[in-house]
């Protein structure tokens, strides 16, 4: 056991118990703490994966605006009607049976196919160095966050364009769903 | 150094945490989140590969899935605010018009 491996799997069981209370908390409000929790160890598992500027990425857009973004939704709509209503859905037996044979089959399989591929050769994972270094112009440079911004505007720059556009489309769509004159309009 | 493998079953168990959680709630907001969680686990999935091959390719790509996922939320939660405001409960079993 290296300490990474420890590490990962600290912010594993983290991850997963996160994942565990947002299916069986009652409270929405309950929920997604659980959720910000599953987040953040998420963002751990990033940096022990050398994604460190994905982790910043990862507190700063899901643990910051998206759980912002639950916790308003949930102010906003009436949570004591729903506490009195059974949360779980009827199928919800037949979900956890089904989930558990997924788990099983797929993910046999995969750790089947990643075991044969790492069996085959390369020697295991690449360097991760490659990560964090980028050379531009001739002359390199070091750091994820400069890697990764230079891989952006260079190679990805068309996606990365369209994304902004859909940031937009989504902003605007997102006002006009929330209007309240819209209920008049039909 | 963490192997692939591992990275594989974890991210493979957020994952199907996050069906199971679409499947089997009725509220609406928990199943927005529990679809949180499932891009969480393609993300995961996706730095796992990048870091085993080498390639800022899969770091990239999940820039672009955090962005799909902040635009997702905001328009999931303005529907979720107008159903509400239709009929007055976020229970997905009460919007069932087109059940037919």
């Amino acid at each position: 056991m290296t300490p990474a491996l420890i590490f990962f799997w600290i912010l594993g069981a983290v991850v997963v118990i996160g994942a565990v209370g947002v299916i069986v908390m009652r409270q929405p409000v309950h929920s997604a703490l659980f959720l910000l929790l599953s987040f953040v160890a998420v963002a751990g598992l990033f940096v022990l994966a050398h994604a460190e500027f994905l982790a910043a990425v990862q507190i700063l857009v899901y643990a910051g605006g998206i759980m912002v973004l639950f916790l308003f939704t949930i102010m906003l709509v009436n949570i004591r009607r729903q506490a009195r209503e059974p949360f779980l859905h009827r199928q919800a037996a037949v979900a956890i049976l089904f989930g558990l044979a997924f788990y099983a089959v797929v993910g046999g399989l995969l750790v089947g196919e990643a075991k044969k591929l790492a069996a085959l050769g390369a020697a295991g994972a690449a360097d991760p160095g490659k990560l964090a270094t980028v050379s531009i112009a001739g002359a390199t440079v070091a750091g994820n966050s400069q890697a990764v911004g230079w891989a952006l505007y260079r190679d990805y720059f068309l996606p990365f364009e369209v994304a902004s556009v859909f940031l937009l489309v989504a902003m605007i769509g997102a006002v006009v769903l929330g209007k309240r004159t819209m209920e008049k309009v039909d | 150094m963490v192997p692939l493998t591992h990275y594989l079953a974890l991210s493979f168990l957020l994952f199907v945490l996050g069906v199971v959680g679409v499947l089997a709630r009725r509220n609406l907001l928990t199943v927005l989140m529990s679809i949180e969680l499932m891009l969480n686990a393609v993300n995961l999935n996706l730095v796992a590969f990048s870091r085993q091959l080498g390639d800022l390719g899969g770091q990239i790509f999940t820039v672009f899935v955090i962005a799909v996922a902040a635009g997702e939320a905001a328009i999931g939660l303005a529907i979720l605010i107008s159903l509400y405001r239709l009929k007055g409960s976020v229970n997905l079993d009460e919007a069932s018009e087109m059940k037919g």
